[in-house]
């Protein structure tokens, strides 16, 4: 039986790693992104959600049940794995180093943010250029805006969540005021949106 | 700008090192690209060939721009957990020593050596232990020295310190003046802060501890290995090794030298 060739179009090249940020409002986005990604979708997804300092992170427990992939909150080092969905700590800014992987840092608060939306999508947009891809969603306050910026100009896909679909529309306003051409899409629409931007992945877990 | 940027980066740090003997060449890229380009903000410079030809020309810039390389900004017990650990599981076997040395490398300003200094003495140990507190940064050991915080920090302090078990209140170790908290000379007693680079210099004592948490983010995974190869050389057999939250030995070629004493909260125990 013929195998149909595996290269996905070369215009079509799959991230290498998907970024979702957002504040007040997020989780529950994210919940519902998470939870309808299937068993196996490969690519590696990092969520940052602003989180109050000092307090172990809560996520992993508001998120786990929801979510077939892995979820953990990457160390300093780590290698960015498939199959894995990355929750940046709080009280540490996450970046991503070449490698890729994940690196921290204590550095000054960013838009009174650490971890920093834009410290994050800055960062992989200057390691993985068209090789990533950045979302954001709900959230009071203007970070990460200039990273989605970033991740457009270095060539990645850009989506926001729309200002009137979410719980709180500042962060996706400023977004969009610096991206006007992102995709503007409601919650429900986002994981489909992620699904697609790895047209191969999605055909090859299809086709099992 | 990344194009040109990535060109200059290494060429900046080789001149930094070549011209101050200052290694930041294995520094992890991401944080450092973030911090050069605030200091080429600062600076006013365009590029950084424009900020090697004023670094290679007036110190005093190298001096600024060593704030920007260096991390200045950290936070009495910090993760408390962290030193509750110290406190319940540690201590018990830094009891057994007769005299007690603690080395804190990149201390800053000195956040961590007051935290590890309160601790040791509510635990009867400071009298006779020497802490040995270094960094590459000049002007953050004089702060580290001066032991000054800023008092609107003193509310964080003061609530870290109650959840890493503290048996006083913070405020019987320092003096609040119009703006600042300063520290009890007394807590310095048994502190030497001295210049030390986990880049370039070399094993300087033997020691029961040794704390350095959130340094090795900064640093690639080469520059990593050599920092914990000094960790390992300078500490006793069954010494004890305190990492930051995040941080982890698991991709250190030095992981076999070691055994996870506490793991939730990163303490390490010399084989």
């Amino acid at each position: 039986m013929g195998m149909p060739a595996l290269t996905p179009p070369a215009e079509r090249q799959a991230p290498a790693a998907i970024l979702v940020g957002g504040s007040a409002g997020a989780i529950e986005v994210v919940a519902l992104l998470l939870g309808a990604l299937p068993v196996g979708f490969a690519t590696p997804i990092v969520v940052l959600i602003h989180l109050p300092r000092n307090r172990p992170s809560a996520l992993i427990a508001a998120l786990g049940g929801k979510c077939r992939l892995a979820l953990r909150e990457p160390v300093d080092k780590e290698p960015l794995a498939p199959s894995t969905v990355y929750l940046a700590p709080p009280n540490y800014h996450l970046l991503i180093d070449p490698g890729p992987s994940f690196a921290l840092s204590v550095d000054e608060p960013v838009n009174f943010s650490r971890p920093s939306i834009d410290v994050l999508f800055q960062s992989a947009a200057d390691v993985l250029g068209p090789r990533c891809a950045g979302i954001v969603v709900s959230g009071a306050n203007p970070d990460g805006a200039r990273g989605l910026q970033s991740i457009q100009e270095a060539g990645g896909q850009v989506a926001i969540q729309d200002p009137d679909d979410a719980a709180q529309g500042t962060m996706p306003e400023a977004a969009l005021a610096l991206c006007p051409k992102a995709h503007v899409l409601p919650a429900k629409e986002i994981s489909q949106w992620v699904q697609q931007l790895s047209p191969w992945q999605t055909w090859r877990q299809g086709a099992r | 700008m990344s194009g040109e940027f990535d060109i200059e980066l290494p060429l900046l740090l080789e001149a930094i090192h070549l011209k101050y003997s200052y290694d930041f060449r294995r520094y992890a890229t991401s944080s450092l690209k973030r911090r050069l380009e605030q200091a080429l903000e600062q600076f006013g410079c365009r590029s950084l060939s424009a900020l090697q030809e004023r670094v290679l020309r007036e110190p005093e810039v190298m001096r600024g721009l060593l704030a920007h390389l260096t991390v200045q900004v950290s936070e009495m017990f910090r993760d408390p957990g962290f030193y509750r650990a110290l406190r319940e599981k540690v201590v018990p076997y830094l009891r057994t020593y007769p005299s007690l040395k603690v080395w804190i490398p990149g201390c800053a300003t000195g956040e961590e050596v007051y935290s590890l200094a309160i601790l040791l003495r509510e635990e009867g140990l400071f009298d006779h232990t020497l802490i040995y507190a270094t960094d590459i940064n000049p002007e953050a050991l004089r702060k580290a020295e001066a032991g000054i915080y800023q008092l609107d920090r003193i509310a964080d302090f003061s609530k870290a310190y109650c959840e890493a078990g503290g048996r006083a209140s913070l405020s019987d170790y320092y003096t609040a003046g119009y703006n600042a908290a300063v520290f009890d000379k007394s807590l310095r007693a048994g502190v030497l802060f001295s210049d030390h680079s986990l880049a370039t210099d070399s094993v300087f004592a033997e020691v029961q501890l040794v704390t350095c948490r959130n340094v090795l983010i900064y640093f690639d995974r080469v520059l990593q290995d050599r920092a914990v190869g000094l960790f390992k050389d300078s500490l006793c057999r069954k010494g004890f090794l305190g990492l930051g939250a995040k941080e982890t030995l698991t991709f250190s070629s030095h992981t076999a030298e070691f055994a996870e004493f506490v793991r939730e909260e990163r303490i390490y125990q010399r084989r």
